[in-house]
């Protein structure tokens, strides 16, 4: 009986503001701006479509003649010899699988270890615990010193990625091969029966290349994990420190496995990147077609190989490279695919919704 | 009206614009500019646009564009006639040449040499003979203190220690002239894996460019590389002295590298590989570079503008090739190139 006086009431009351005439009919200039701006949208996301559509039919009629002339046998073949018409990417295609799933795995584990340091307040926790000790915490100005360091060091994993692939791939080459050297030496000579470490490092190989494919890969995975964690509810938290779990408990136990789809996502666009990485693996992956598991050995990757083959390939050549380019593309939409499979089911099995 | 002042101040500054125009036109002299398209190999290229820069400046209604887009696609664009001028290092295929119905003329405009330079510490002056640098990049040389290398350094303390091959990872010209003479002098590496802009290295990592390659073998102890005499004398690095046909052991340098041009003769194609000289004193690898022409120009001024340019090039431009690294043509080819640009035609 309440309830039909309060609809009731509730009624009279919309119908009272309508009679003052506060809503009205949307003008045609209203209906106009709307309708427009939904087709506008409609058009730009069916020009990305449609520009990825015609991307991909390109390539593959460019490639058409090279895939009636070699066929599948193309994937298995591991010799790359103009010389005598033989064309394989067996070699590249394992180069680049596997220097960037080590690259994913090492970015990985220091890409989500960054981003927990920086959304769990480790940073600005020690800075305040330092201001406190000089009796500063509460000064506006340095008051503000904690939160603002946390700013700067996310900022700086971020610009990793303004770096310019080239820059990397110098640095890898002047830097980071002189640097590891001794210790890849140090390895081969002591632990040379490990097929890890069966050859020796010549220069550029597989692991200058995947540690500076990690590098690269850093910021796309602690700037997509730290939003993640960052939005798991702080309810979450509080209840976890509650019930007396410690902090690394409720990090690993709760916070994580909730943010787990969000650091899934970042880890797989990272693998996307690392696939189509290009300058910096030319530079330092060796280009030598080799199937080895020896991370000092020179390997190959379907990009690289396209950038060093593709600015002199004569006309019969670009069918073949546009072939290994597919290949390319194809691998890139298999993990994705694979990628957001495993997202769904991993997450939620870790967060729990599944039950 | 606000439209019409707009379109009216828009028509006069164009009308302004057009005046100007006529007016640098007619202080440049009444002759209209000639343009001049080339494509093609890179390595000529410092000089070709050091040429090509200099004779603007003297000549300004003569612009010349010319790409260094790479061997391949020079001889391509040559034969779809995109442009007006190609340059090789491989000179030119016979079937190319075959596909180009107002037929071709070959110029050789300039040379170089390839060097092996390698990273050894304590070990300067090193000496390769035909065997082991062939047997390096065979794979079958591979280690600094073999037989076959330390029997041509007497009183050198080779190192023990593992050859770094370097090779280059892109297609190039360069990489054409070093396999052909490994091919010359190795019948193995005739074979497998033969002449070719990327032949399929048996040993080593690849880097790309000249660049790519030096960084290499500059950040590898123990490595060996091949690169272009200029670019190796631009960045210092150590060269070998290698065996020639004769049994010599000779640096490289422009006097040695013009020993082996003269002793290479030019047929009537222009097309010669001095893949294996055998003058005492000739460095072994060397190779020319050509600019490819049509014998037949349908236009008369850019014809007359072609011909001067290239002149300039074969008379004063060659005093520049020495600084940039390259070797100046010996004067008979000079002699030759002249004669062959005047029997070019317009129609």
């Amino acid at each position: 009986m309440a309830k039909t006086t309060a609809s009731a009431a509730l009624g009279e009351e919309w119908a009272g503001v309508s009679g003052k005439s506060i809503s009205h009919t949307p003008t045609r200039r209203q209906v106009f701006l709307d309708v427009g701006f939904r087709r506008l949208c409609w058009i730009f996301a069916a020009l990305t479509l449609l520009f990825a559509a015609l991307l991909m039919l390109r390539i593959f009629v460019a490639a058409l003649p090279a895939m009636r002339q070699y066929g599948p046998g193309f994937l298995v073949g591991t010799t790359w010899d103009p010389e005598h018409g033989h064309y394989g990417i067996l070699p590249q295609i394992w180069g680049t699988l596997y220097t960037s799933l080590l690259a994913l795995i090492i970015a990985t584990a220091f890409g989500v270890a960054a981003a927990v340091y920086l959304s769990e307040g480790y940073l600005s926790q020690t800075i305040y615990g330092i201001l406190r000790r000089f009796n500063l915490h509460l000064n506006p100005l340095w008051g503000k010193l904690p939160d603002r360091m946390e700013d700067l060091l996310r900022n700086l994993i971020e610009l990793l990625a303004a770096i310019p692939s080239v820059v990397y791939g110098l640095w890898g080459l002047f830097v980071v091969i002189p640097l590891i050297r001794p210790i890849c030496d140090w390895l081969h000579a002591k632990l040379g029966w490990i097929p890890f470490f069966n050859t020796d490092l010549s220069g550029p190989g597989v692991l200058p290349a995947v540690l500076v494919l990690s590098i690269m890969l850093l910021p796309t995975i602690t700037a997509i994990s730290s939003s993640a964690l960052v939005a798991v509810p702080s309810k979450l938290r509080m209840a976890a420190y509650g019930m007396g779990a410690t902090r690394w408990e409720t990090i690993l136990g709760v916070i994580i496995p909730t943010a787990a789809r969000g650091i899934f996502g970042g880890v797989i666009l990272a693998f996307g990147r690392a696939l189509g990485e290009t300058m910096a693996l030319a530079m330092l992956v060796g280009n030598a077609n080799v199937i080895s598991l020896s991370l000092f050995s020179p390997a190959n990757t379907l990009a690289a190989l396209l950038a060093n083959t593709f600015p002199e390939a004569p006309p019969n050549e670009v069918s073949i490279l546009m072939y290994a380019a597919l290949v390319l593309l194809g691998i890139t939409l298999v993990v994705n695919v694979m990628g957001s499979v495993i997202l769904q089911r991993a997450s939620a099995a870790l967060e729990g919704t599944n039950k | 009206m606000t439209n019409n002042r707009w379109n009216r101040g828009v028509s006069l500054g164009l009308i302004a614009m057009l005046i100007a125009c006529t007016g640098c036109n007619k202080s440049q002299g009444a002759t209209e500019v000639v343009k001049l398209q080339g494509a093609g190999a890179s390595f000529p290229a410092p000089l070709y646009l050091k040429w090509f820069k200099a004779y603007n400046s003297a000549h300004n209604n003569v612009q010349v564009d010319y790409q260094s887009v790479g061997s391949g696609s020079g001889v391509k664009s040559f034969v779809d006639k995109t442009v007006d001028f190609g340059a090789s290092d491989a000179a030119m295929k016979p079937e190319d040449i075959a596909r180009v119905e107002t037929g071709v003329q070959l110029l050789p405009m300039t040379a170089g040499a390839i060097v092996l330079t390698c990273n050894l510490k304590d070990v300067s002056g090193l000496k390769l003979s035909r065997k082991a640098y062939s047997g390096i990049f065979l794979g079958k040389v591979t280690k600094w203190n073999d037989p076959l290398i330390a029997k041509a350094n007497p009183g050198v303390t080779l190192p023990a220690t593992p050859i770094h091959v370097v090779v280059r990872a892109d297609s190039s010209g360069t990489t054409f002239v070093f396999s052909k003479h490994l091919s010359a002098i190795n019948e193995e590496f005739a074979k497998s894996p033969g002449t070719n802009n990327m032949p399929d290295w048996p040993v080593g990592t690849r880097s790309k460019g000249n660049e790519g390659v030096t960084a290499s073998v500059m950040t590898t102890p123990g490595s060996i590389g091949y690169v272009e005499y200029g670019y190796a004398r631009g960045q210092s690095l150590a060269m070998a002295a290698l065996e020639n046909k004769s049994g010599e052991f000779v640096m490289p340098s422009t006097a040695s590298g013009q020993a082996a041009l003269a002793s290479a003769q030019l047929p009537e194609n222009m097309i010669v590989w001095a893949s294996d000289p055998d003058a005492k004193d000739a460095y072994p690898i060397v190779t020319y570079t050509w600019l490819l022409l049509y014998k037949k120009y349908p236009d008369k001024k850019k014809l007359a503008a072609l011909q001067d340019l290239l002149n300039y090039g074969l008379t004063d431009g060659q005093k520049d090739s020495e600084a940039l690294g390259y070797l100046p043509l010996p004067q008979s080819v000079v002699d030759r190139d002249k004669a062959a640009l005047q029997n070019i035609k317009s129609e």
